[in-house]
């Protein structure tokens, strides 16, 4: 949960010039990964982690050239792998801060496997998933949550699969944290990136994320400067779930469903409205939440869902314990002699 | 019936072969008979036979399970060609098995299911017992079933349980046949059946009547005296391929001071690896059941960048699913160790029958110029030494290892000499201090080619590295045509240089002659056995079984030079004999290949060695 810091994790002071590289940044003028890497720079140097206990994992796509650009450990590995690649590393040293940095190609295609299973278990690991929608270092097709009928260079005729939504397959994973950001807000993002990192679990950021050059404005019904207010709602743990230019909109619950209603009309006041809950462990208003899209209702973004679960690192390291303090093989000469007898 | 003092004749070696339905317990059967041999000091060498399907129909051929047990005064080094005695449950067993039976061998059946039915599901014609076609065998016709039922009358099982007991009557006859001591065997259940209490007393009981009725019935009048191993002293256990490997991980992760990380997926026949180091968390062993293969293999990439020794376990479609993420481990120079448990193939294969085809697949099958060490263990306990060496090597000279073993070593025991952990060697990882201001992430030790290891959570030591090529010393992304190919080369000399740090190749037998057979993995225990015999008939025959496969020991040239001819024996189409071929054109490799899910027996190597010798 958002409130768990760790106080053993405080260490000199860091700024966020420590996690810049002195090596160029190769990412296309104008691409909204600028603009999370110095957000996830931000975040580091108000998260208190130790600048050597941070890691970044990332696969394979535009976005997971990230832990190149960032001065900490870094690991690239391979396309759709960095999911349990990350899990190996936390495994090994619980102690580390991971981050793994995917696409929508890299965790919703060929690493969706891992992505779920991540998310199961429930590793103490901070997902950042970069979902601009395509296929952006193989130049132009479609992903998996590419809008059906997309034209795309592998879509000529227009897609004809339906597209995932991140939350989503979060939720059915009983993901523990899903939180959605865009990629023109770097303080929100600042703020939901140190969120996550404080979360002990595992904590999926989806962002949505403008690529300049294949699929450019993609966002701009939810991002756009004269729509953003009325076409995204940013939730807050605790707070009324009000949006709009004029604060008069807001969500209900009418029979099962959500609903968008104005304040002032047809009787509804602001106590109408539903407070946002995202420590409730019950996922189904979450789910709802993530599932909202243009035109009948806002995206929903901000952290949608934050609950407290043990952790596959933690449980893990319990067993271990466990183990070593009640069982009668302490080293390995004591399992050799298992079994075994002397002949003289 | 009046008891008859048995007649006891003492024999070297003797092999027994346990079959039924794959739901009969043999598989415990044979393990049980194998810990008694061993405990009381015969040396000894088993293979586990059994169908891929879990429970087959019942009593037919398919799903037919059976254990071969070889036991010997002297060393054995093999299951034994064919079995002095057979014990069927059932026709299917004694259908399956009657081809692997010696002339004149003891055949115990359980008469009580043999009937009409029993021979029609099997695929008898006739009655087998009454055809004449056992004519010549010495036949024990025993009511094993009723007598087992009989025999737990009083303690309330039913007919089901009452029934499962019945492979302890076969094992009472056994134990009686062989001059075994039951406490061994009751040692052995009540360990079992720690649990189930009623199970256990049931078990021995009917143990004890099956060795009752064999110092009864009039068909068993001979009982055979397998004297101890002489010459042999220190401490001994009885070992599989599978958990011998297992151990040998855990022996490395100790003298390393590395924890140990296993990232896996289940896989026949190698689950047991996963299975074992899972129960072995007291000694710091942490186990990763992935989603699939590939994330098996990731999850040990990141847990070795971590600073764990890292290792995944798998068999040959494993291997296949393993290969993007082994040349990952390539190119980041992070030490891992692939244990590969060979079965035969392609595809699903015979999942639970042995072969070494994945010789090449593990050497080049994966994309772009990607060296590993590749080792073979070629016996069910020099798995330990052979994944601790993997490990060792994997370790020290930051580069991926593949461990062959196969489905016959893995589930196949033996006698093993337990070593002290004060023997093994240590193991230097090339780690770095912190805050090391001359470290580089590909800066290399100029002897091994090693790079160092600096680990997350290391103070000034942040690096980044990856799959994108990398140049060298600075660890860089580069995309530089003559530093690309330079790092090809540095990669494929740092995995040569491994050969400096390992033992050359010993023969057995002498230096020079008219013929050396040229073995690897798992087919040692046949080869050595026809090979020694040959010898002791005169013949100027030697063997060169390889463990190291990548490199090769230095003086592997130097052995090919000092025979007159040279032969390649494997369970394959000929993997190994072109690999030699196209590192020594100037030789002749004469091949030969058995690809049909089963070792080689001792007897066709020898004719086969023979018709060359004298060719």
């Amino acid at each position: 949960m958002e409130d768990q810091a760790n106080p053993s994790k405080v260490a000199e002071k860091v700024t966020k010039a420590d996690y810049k590289v002195d090596q160029p940044v190769k990412w296309c003028a104008g691409c909204g990964s600028f603009a999370i890497l110095s957000s996830v720079q931000s975040a580091l140097a108000e998260s208190g982690v130790r600048k050597e206990d941070v890691v970044f994992v990332s696969g394979i796509g535009c976005s997971s050239r990230f832990p190149y650009y960032i001065n900490t450990y870094g690991f690239h590995g391979l396309h759709g792998r960095a999911a349990v690649i990350a899990s190996g590393m936390k495994v090994a040293n619980p102690n580390l801060d991971i981050w793994h940095i995917t696409g929508d190609g890299d965790s919703m295609a060929i690493g969706g496997n891992h992505f779920i299973h991540l998310v199961r278990r429930n590793i103490d690991i901070n997902v950042l998933l970069f979902n601009n929608k395509i296929y952006g270092l193989t130049k132009g097709q479609y992903s998996p949550t590419t809008p059906r009928g997309s034209v795309t260079k592998t879509s000529p005729d227009g897609t004809i699969e339906n597209p995932f939504k991140p939350g989503e397959l979060t939720m059915g994973a009983q993901g523990t944290f899903f939180a959605r950001v865009v990629d023109t807000e770097p303080k929100r993002m600042k703020e939901v990136f140190l969120a996550a990192s404080k979360h002990k679990g595992a904590s999926v950021v989806e962002i949505l994320q403008n690529c300049v050059i294949f699929n450019n404005r993609i966002h701009s019904e939810i991002t756009g400067k004269d729509v953003r207010d009325d076409h995204q709602i940013f939730l807050k743990h605790g707070k009324p779930m009000i949006f709009g230019k004029n604060h008069d909109k807001g969500l209900v619950l009418e029979k099962s469903r959500l609903e968008v209603v104005t304040i002032g009309e047809n009787g509804i006041t602001e106590k109408d409205i539903l407070v946002h809950d995202a420590h409730n462990p019950d996922d189904t208003t979450h789910y709802m939440l993530v599932r909202m899209t243009l035109p009948e209702y806002p995206v929903a973004t901000g952290i949608i869902r934050s609950v407290s679960d043990t952790t596959y690192d933690k449980a893990l390291q319990d067993q271990v314990k466990e183990a070593k303090e009640n069982s009668k093989i302490k080293c390995m000469d004591d399992l050799l002699r298992q079994n075994s007898w002397i002949v003289k | 019936m009046s008891k008859i003092k048995p007649k006891v004749i003492e024999v070297d070696e003797i092999v027994v072969k346990f079959a039924g339905d794959s739901g009969d317990g043999m598989q415990l059967s044979g393990s049980q008979f194998s810990d008694t041999t061993a405990f009381t000091g015969n040396d000894l060498s088993t293979f586990p036979d059994f169908p891929s399907e879990i429970r087959a129909p019942q009593g037919t051929i398919a799903g037919v399970s059976g254990f071969q047990i070889h036991i010997g005064h002297k060393e054995v080094t093999t299951p034994g060609d064919q079995a002095d005695v057979l014990v069927a449950l059932n026709p299917a067993a004694l259908k399956a098995n009657i081809a692997w039976v010696k002339p004149g061998a003891t055949i115990i059946v359980d008469i009580d299911y043999f009937d009409n039915k029993g021979y029609k599901k099997a695929g008898f014609v006739e009655d087998p017992l009454n055809d004449g076609s056992l004519l010549g065998y010495n036949v024990v016709k025993a009511p094993i079933t009723s007598l087992s039922r009989a025999s737990v009358r009083d303690l309330g099982l039913d007919i089901k349980s009452a029934e499962r007991t019945r492979n302890e009557f076969a094992l009472g006859i056994l134990y009686w046949l062989f001059n075994k001591d039951l406490k061994y065997g009751e040692q052995y259940i009540d360990q079992r059946f720690k649990s189930k209490p009623v199970l256990a007393v049931a078990n021995k009981k009917v143990l004890r009547a099956g060795y009752n009725y064999a110092e009864t019935v009039e068909a068993l009048r001979t009982t055979y005296q397998i004297h101890p191993i002489e010459s042999r002293t220190g401490r001994f256990r009885n070992i599989t391929g599978n958990i011998a490997a297992a151990w040998g991980l855990i022996a490395a992760s100790e003298k390393s001071g590395r924890d140990l990380f296993l990232g896996s997926y289940p896989i026949t026949p190698a689950s047991e690896i996963l299975q074992e180091l899972s129960k072995r968390k007291s000694l710091g062993v942490k186990t990763f059941q992935a989603e699939d293969e590939i994330g098996g293999i990731n999850s040990a990439i990141g847990a070795a960048f971590a600073g764990d020794l890292a290792a995944t376990s798998t068999s040959g479609p494993g291997l296949s699913l393993k290969g993007e993420a082994i040349g990952l481990a390539v190119m980041t120079e992070l030490p891992l160790v692939i244990i590969n448990v060979q079965r035969a193939g392609p595809a699903t294969g015979l999942p639970t029958k042995p072969e070494q085809s994945d010789l090449l697949q593990a050497l080049y099958g994966r994309n772009g110029e990607s060296p590993v060490v590749v080792l073979a263990s070629s016996t069910p306990a020099n798995c330990f030494f052979y994944a601790f060496q993997a490990a060792k090597i994997a370790l020290e000279h930051m580069v991926p290892v593949i461990m062959l073993s196969d489905g016959y070593l893995a589930n196949g025991a033996e006698l093993w000499k337990v070593p002290e952990m004060s023997e093994l060697p240590d193991i230097h990882p090339p780690m770095v201090e912190d805050n090391d201001e001359d470290y580089q992430p590909y800066g290399r030790n100029p002897e091994t080619l090693a790079r160092y290891w600096a680990l997350p959570g290391q103070e000034g030591l942040r690096h980044r590295i990856g799959g994108l090529e990398k140049e060298n010393i600075t660890g860089l992304v580069s995309h530089g045509p003559l530093n690309h190919e330079r790092m090809v080369k540095l990669r494929e000399e740092k995995v040569q240089r491994v050969a400096n740090y390992v033992p050359e190749l010993e023969l057995v037998g002498e230096d020079t002659g008219e013929l050396l057979v040229i073995g690897w993995g798992g087919t040692y225990g046949a080869l050595v056995s026809a090979v020694t015999d040959l010898q002791e008939e005169g013949k100027k025959i030697s063997l060169a079984q390889f463990n190291y496969i990548k490199p090769l020991p230095r003086n592997t040239k130097k052995i090919l030079e000092s025979f007159k001819k040279i032969i390649v024996v494997e369970m394959n189409a000929g993997q190994f004999a072109f690999y030699l071929r196209a590192l020594y054109q100037e030789f002749n490799f004469i091949q030969y290949n058995k690809v049909q899910g089963i070792p080689f027996m001792i007897s066709e190597l020898k004719e086969k060695f023979n018709q060359i010798l004298e060719g």
